[in-house]
C-alpha cells in the first residue's frame, strides 16, 4: 500500500485518496466555442505515461484536492503541493 | 519407519489426538507433524492428482506433503500445515486427498493410470465436447482439505499497524546480530520469527556464541530488545512486502485469534535462511524420503529419532552433521556423498559410499531398502540434501533481481534493492560466522560483532540437478505431483519459459508454493533444453509467501464491518413499530411496517397514504449548505436548472449533470439567503454531490467566497404526506404560517421545535401535499412523539421506503441511476428547456450537443401500462423490436409496481424513441417469457397535479 504526502495533512495511506485527473487539463469553454474533437479529448484522452506523471488527486478524509507528482513504473512519489492558480 | 521418541530428551506432558480416527499421544511442544513422526505415522496424507501415499519430509513453512484438517472443539480448519501448527490436547488431524484414511485411500488406483494423466492433461482431454461436462467429477476428486461449511470463524483477528525504523525478518543468527547491532545504534526494531522461540538454525544445530551457548544467546538477545522497548514476535510470518515499505506479518497468538500487522518500516532486513532442497531420484515420494535437516529438527528440538537405520544422501558437506547425530542418537547411519569426496570426515562408525547414486527406494507404502550405486541397503529412510536454496522471496516480492552463485548452487540476491539488506543463509551465507558478520553489518558503524566460539559447518557442495532416466518416474513437486517427465514433456512442447513451465505442469502452484520444487524444476527445465540456469531464470515471487487465512487478511471487515450501513437517529423508535429493516443507498431504513405478508403492508400503507396521511422517516435526504458570497455561482454552475432567480424561502428542483452530460443525480435546492443555499440531493449521492461541489469549488471559484459543509447527520427529517399533512403539522405547533399564501409548494418556512429550530418545506415526492419537518438530530426522538401523537387523531399511518417507492413511480418521479443509467441526459426525460435556452456555462453543457446527444434514437423515460388483469412487468425486462428476423434490446424497465389505488400496474421505462412512441404497444422479454406493454406518459396517477396542493 502506498503512502501519499497530503499537502495539508502528511502521508496518509492510499485507501484515503481518489484520483482526480491529469493535472494540467483546462477545461475547454464557453461550451459553444468548443469543436467536438477538443471536447472529447477534454473528457476521455489521457496521456497515461510510463515513469513521471503529474496528477491532481483527492484526499477524501479532509477534502481537498492537490498536485501530486509520481513514478508510475516505481510508484516512488516525488511530492505534492497544494494547488493554487494552475492545475 | 522406526521412529521413536529418544530417552534423553525430556518430553513434556503427554497430548492426546487422533489421526483419522487413530488414538495417538504426542507431547507437549510438539508440532502435529512431530507428534506423527513419533507415534509412527509413515503416510500422513495422499498426493493431489494420482492419489499417491505420502510422508512428512520438512520440518518447517516448506512441507509439500503434509496438509491435514484439524478439528477442534467442533471446528474444522482445513489444508493446516502439520510441520508448523502445535499439537493441542483433543485436536482430531485427518488427512487430506485421501478416503477413508491415507493408509487406505480408494482413489488411491488413480496411480496405476499416472501414465495416461501427464502434465496438460486436462487442457488437452475436457476440451471437447465441453469442459463443463468433466468439471463436477473432476473437482470432487481433486482439492486438499474438505471445508466445514457449518463453521464460518468469526470476524476477530485485529489489524494491528505498527511503524519501525527497521524490520528484521528472521530470529536466527543473522537476524539476531542484526537486531542487536540495529538496537544498539539507537534505531527501533521490529524483529518477526516464524517459530515459537528465537534462534533459527542454532535451535539444531549447536554453536557457542559470544561465549554463550546459541540459543542462550538467542534468547538474552529477545531479553535484551524487548527490555528496551523493541518489538519481537514469535510465531509470525512476514508473508507479503508491499509499496512503500509495507509489510504485512501473520502472527499466531495463544489463545487469542490471529492477527494481521501491518508495519511501515524506514529499512527492512531480510534473515529469513535458506530452505533444503531434495535429491531427485526415481520413486523419490515414498513415505521415509526425508530432508536430512528436518531430521535433524526433529532430534533437536522434539526429540524425535525418526528411524533406527538410516541413509543419508547428499551432494554437499551440511548432511555430514546431520549423521553424526542421527549416529551419536542410536541409528544405524549410512551416507551415500554423489561426489567422489567431502570436505569433512565421517563420524566414526558411520560408513560413506563417494560417487553414490541412487537408484531407487523400495517398499510399500513407505521406504524398507534404498539400492545405493547398485548395492541394495535395509533402511527404512532415506535422507536426503540436494543443498540449500536461500528464501529470498521477500527481497524478490521487492522487485529485486537474483544472480546465480556457482559456489552455493543456488540463488541469490544480486542488486540491492533501496531499503532492504538480505543477511545470512538469505543471503547465501551458510556459515555462522558470515552470517552473524553480515547481520550485524546491517547496521552501520556498529559495535563489536557477536563472535561464535564454535567452528562453521562446512558446506561445500556439488550441484546435482535432475535428470531424465528412462522410465522412472522422478518427483520434482510433490504437492502437485509433477515429475522430470512433466517437464521434458513441457519442453518437448515448447513450454520452454519457466512462467509457461509453471502453469503448463502446475510445477511450484501448490500451497507450497514450489519451496522446494522450483530450483531443481528450473535446473532440469535447464539441461533439458540446453540452457543455463541462469538463462532460464525464476518465476516471479509473489505474495504471499505461506497460506494466510482469509480470516486474517480480511480481518474485521466483514458482515456488517464490511460496509457499515448509517443508522437513523429514530432506528429504535422504528423497530418498536414493527418496521422491517432494508438498506438504501447505504441507510438502514423501515422498508415497511408489521408482520403481514411484506406486498400487503406496503399496498396498505401506500392506500392510506393517499386516504389520510403517512409519515416518513426522511433523515437521509442530502441536506448539504453552501455558504458565502459565491453559493450561488456554486450551486447554478453544478445545476442543470437555473437557481440564481430562485427568491429567500423557495425551492427548485433539478439535476446534477456529470460532465459527461449524464444525470448524475437530482434533488431539491433551498435559497436560504443570496449567501446561502441548502443542497438535498438523493440520500445514496450525498457524499458524491458533497465530492463535485467541493472540486469546482476548489478548482474554478474563489475558495475564500464559498464553503460546502456537509449538514444531514445534523438534522432528523419527518416527512407527513397526504390529504391531512397540513392538519398534522398544525399540531405541532411549529410557529409557523401553514396557509398556502404563507407557504406554497416549493416553498420552505423556519420556524420552533422544542426549543430548537425547525425547517418546514413544501416539497413533495409522492405528488400528495407534503411537508418536510426538520429538528437538529436531538429533538428526533420528540418529534418523533409529538407526530405519533398529532397522527392517531387523522388515522395517520407509517410510511416504510417500499410504499414511498411505490407512491413515486404512480406519479412518475425517477430516481436517478435506477429510472436513469449512464447514457441518460435531461431531454431523454423531455426537460430541454435549459439546453436550448439557458445561457453561461454549467457542468455537462457541450456534452448536451454533442452528435451523440443529439441523436433521435436516444433511450427516453416513459411510462408503461399492461392489459387488464394483467400483473406487473418484471422491472428489468427488456424491451425488443423484431426486425428481418432479427431481436434486439430497444431498452428496459426501470421500475414497475402494483398500484393499490389505481388497482393496476404502473411501470416506468428507458425504450428508444420513447417519448414520440405514446400508445405503442411492443414486446418485453425476462427470462425466456415475452409480455406486452403500451407506452404511455410516466405520470399515472393524478395527471393534473391537483393533489399536490389539495
Ligand atoms: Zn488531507
Amino acid at each position: 500500500m502506498q503512502l501519499f504526502p497530503c499537502p495539508f495533512c502528511g502521508p496518509r495511506d492510499e485507501t484515503e485518496f481518489q484520483f482526480a485527473t491529469e493535472a494540467g487539463k483546462a477545461l475547454p469553454e464557453p461550451a459553444g466555442d468548443v469543436s467536438a474533437d477538443r471536447w472529447a479529448a477534454y473528457l476521455y484522452l489521457k496521456d497515461n505515461p510510463k515513469g513521471v506523471t503529474r496528477e491532481v488527486w483527492l484526499h477524501s478524509t479532509c477534502g481537498e484536492f492537490f498536485l501530486m507528482e509520481r513514478d508510475t513504473v516505481t510508484h516512488a512519489v516525488i511530492g505534492s503541493r497544494a494547488m493554487g492558480g494552475e492545475a | 519407519m522406526t521412529a521413536r521418541r529418544i530417552s534423553s530428551h525430556g518430553a513434556g506432558r503427554s497430548i492426546a489426538f487422533t489421526f483419522d480416527g487413530q488414538a495417538l499421544s504426542g507431547a507437549e511442544g510438539d508440532t502435529i507433524a512431530s507428534a506423527l513422526l513419533a507415534a509412527g505415522v509413515r503416510v500422513v496424507g495422499r498426493s493431489f492428482k494420482y492419489h499417491r501415499p505420502r510422508g512428512i519430509v520438512g520440518a518447517g513453512a516448506e512441507e509439500p506433503n503434509a496438509i491435514v484438517d484439524v478439528t477442534l472443539s467442533g471446528k474444522t480448519t482445513p489444508n493446516v500445515r502439520a510441520t508448523t501448527e502445535p499439537l493441542v490436547d483433543g485436536m482430531s488431524v485427518r488427512s487430506v486427498n485421501a478416503s477413508p484414511t491415507a493408509a487406505t485411500d480408494r482413489a488411491g488406483i488413480l496411480d496405476r493410470f499416472a501414465s495416461f494423466i501427464p502434465a496438460g492433461f486436462y487442457y488437452k482431454t475436457f476440451l471437447w465436447p465441453d469442459w463443463h461436462l468433466f468439471e463436477p467429477r473432476i473437482r470432487a476428486m481433486a482439492g486438499l482439505g474438505r471445508l466445514d461449511r457449518s463453521h464460518e470463524p468469526a470476524a476477530e483477528s485485529p489489524a494491528i499497524n505498527a511503524r519501525c525504523d527497521v524490520l528484521v525478518v528472521g530470529a536466527g543468527p543473522a537476524g539476531l546480530a542484526a537486531a542487536r547491532a540495529l538496537a544498539r545504534n539507537g534505531e527501533s526494531v521490529v524483529m518477526v520469527d516464524d517459530q515459537d522461540a528465537p534462534g533459527g538454525s542454532l535451535r539444531h544445530r549447536h554453536a557457542d556464541i559470544d561465549g554463550m551457548p546459541g540459543v542462550d544467546w538467542a534468547e538474552a538477545i529477545v531479553a535484551q530488545l524487548r527490555a528496551a522497548g523493541h518489538t519481537v514476535l514469535s510465531r509470525t510470518t512476514a508473508f507479503g512486502v508491499y509499496d512503500h515499505g509495507l509489510v504485512l506479518l501473520w502472527q499466531r497468538r495463544t489463545g487469542l485469534p490471529d492477527a494481521l500487522w501491518q508495519v511501515r518500516a524506514r529499512r527492512i532486513v531480510v534473515a529469513a535462511g535458506a530452505i533444503e532442497r531434495p535429491l531427485v531420484f526415481p520413486d523419490n515420494d515414498q513415505p521415509g524420503v526425508m530432508s536430512a535437516e528436518a531430521a535433524l529438527v526433529y532430534l533437536k528440538r522434539f526429540g524425535v529419532l525418526v528411524s533406527q537405520r538410516i541413509v543419508v544422501a547428499t551432494n554437499n558437506d551440511k548432511a555430514y552433521g546431520v549423521a553424526a547425530a542421527l549416529h551419536e542418537a542410536g541409528a544405524w547411519v549410512m551416507i551415500a556423498d554423489t561426489r567422489p569426496r567431502g570436505a569433512v570426515a565421517p563420524h566414526a562408525g558411520v560408513e560413506v559410499i563417494h560417487e553414490a547414486t541412487i537408484d531407487r527406494v523400495s517398499g510399500a507404502q513407505g521406504v524398507s531398502s534404498v539400492t545405493v550405486s547398485g548395492r541394495s541397503i535395509k533402511a527404512d529412510c532415506l535422507l536426503t540434501s540436494g543443498g540449500f536454496t536461500p528464501t529470498v522471496h521477500l527481497f524478490c516480492q521487492a522487485k529485486g533481481r537474483l544472480r546465480l552463485d556457482e559456489t552455493i548452487a543456488g540463488f541469490v540476491p544480486g542488486d540491492p534493492v533501496a531499503g532492504m539488506a538480505v543477511a545470512g543463509a538469505a543471503n547465501g551465507a551458510f556459515s555462522l560466522s558470515r552470517a552473524l558478520a553480515e547481520g550485524h553489518a546491517t547496521a552501520r558503524g556498529a559495535s563489536e560483532a557477536p563472535r561464535a566460539s564454535s567452528p562453521d559447518d562446512s558446506y561445500a557442495i556439488a550441484a546435482v540437478w535432475p535428470a531424465p532416466r528412462g522410465k522412472a518416474r522422478q518427483w520434482i513437486d510433490l504437492q502437485n505431483d509433477v515429475t522430470v517427465k512433466d517437464v521434458a514433456l513441457a519442453a518437448r512442447e515448447n513450454f520452454r519459459s519457466v512462467e509457461h513451465l509453471k502453469r503448463y505442469t502446475t510445477l511450484g502452484m501448490a500451497t507450497d508454493q514450489g519451496k522446494t520444487s522450483n530450483m531443481n524444476g528450473l535446473a532440469a527445465m535447464a539441461a533439458i533444453t540446453g540452457r543455463t540456469i541462469e538463462e532460464t531464470g525464476t518465476t516471479t515471487y509473489r505474495p504471499p509467501f505461506v497460506p494466510v487465512p482469509f480470516t486474517v487478511v480480511a480481518g474485521r471487515r466483514r458482515g456488517e464491518f464490511f460496509n457499515p450501513v448509517k443508522r437513523l437517529a429514530l432506528e429504535n423508535q422504528h423497530r418498536a413499530a414493527g418496521a422491517v429493516f432494508r438498506e438504501y443507498g447505504g441507510w438502514l431504513r423501515p422498508g415497511w411496517y408489521g408482520k403481514g405478508k411484506p406486498a400487503d403492508e406496503i399496498a396498505r400503507e401506500a392506500r392510506q397514504a393517499r386516504e389520510t396521511v403517512g409519515i416518513l422517516d426522511g433523515s437521509p435526504l442530502g441536506k448539504i449548505e453552501v455558504i458565502g458570497p459565491q453559493a450561488g455561482a456554486v450551486v447554478d454552475y453544478n445545476s442543470y436548472q437555473t437557481l440564481a432567480t430562485l427568491k429567500p424561502g423557495r425551492i427548485r428542483y433539478g439535476f446534477m449533470l456529470t460532465e459527461s452530460g449524464v444525470i448524475y443525480d437530482d434533488g431539491v435546492v433551498s435559497k436560504v439567503a443570496d449567501d446561502h443555499y441548502v443542497v438535498s440531493c438523493s440520500s445514496g449521492h450525498v457524499g458524491g454531490v458533497v465530492l463535485r461541489l467541493e472540486e469546482w469549488r476548489q478548482d474554478r471559484f474563489d475558495r475564500r467566497q464559498v464553503m460546502v459543509h456537509n449538514s444531514t447527520p445534523e438534522w432528523a427529517t419527518l416527512t407527513a404526506t397526504g390529504p391531512r399533512s397540513r392538519d398534522l403539522v398544525a399540531m405541532l405547533a411549529l410557529g409557523v404560517d401553514l396557509s398556502d399564501e404563507a407557504l406554497p409548494h416549493m416553498g420552505f418556512a423556519d420556524g420552533g421545535f422544542s426549543g430548537g429550530p425547525a425547517r418546514v418545506s413544501r416539497v413533495s415526492f409522492t405528488g400528495d401535499r407534503s411537508y418536510e419537518v426538520s429538528v437538529p438530530t436531538g429533538k428526533a426522538l420528540a418529534l418523533h412523539l409529538a407526530m405519533m401523537e398529532a397522527g392517531r387523531a387523522l388515522d395517520a399511518v407509517l410510511l416504510g421506503s417500499e410504499a414511498l417507492l411505490l407512491l413515486r413511480a404512480e406519479k412518475g418521479y425517477i430516481i436517478a441511476g435506477k429510472d436513469t443509467d449512464g447514457t441518460t441526459m435531461p431531454q431523454d426525460l423531455g426537460i430541454t428547456g435549459p439546453r436550448d435556452r439557458r445561457a453561461g456555462e454549467f457542468v455537462g453543457k457541450r456534452s448536451l450537443f454533442t452528435e451523440n446527444a443529439l441523436r433521435d434514437d436516444r433511450q427516453q423515460g416513459v411510462g408503461l401500462t399492461v392489459a387488464d388483469g394483467e400483473p406487473p412487468l418484471p422491472t428489468g425486462a427488456h424491451a425488443v423490436e423484431t426486425r428481418g428476423g432479427a431481436r434486439r434490446s430497444i431498452g428496459f424497465v426501470t421500475s414497475s409496481y402494483q398500484s393499490p389505488v389505481l388497482g393496476r400496474p404502473v411501470a416506468l421505462a428507458l425504450v428508444e424513441r420513447g417519448l414520440s412512441r405514446m400508445g405503442e404497444t411492443i414486446e418485453f422479454v425476462h427470462l425466456g417469457a415475452t409480455r406486452r406493454a403500451t407506452i404511455a406518459p410516466v405520470c399515472a396517477f393524478d395527471p393534473e397535479g391537483t393533489r399536490i396542493h389539495g
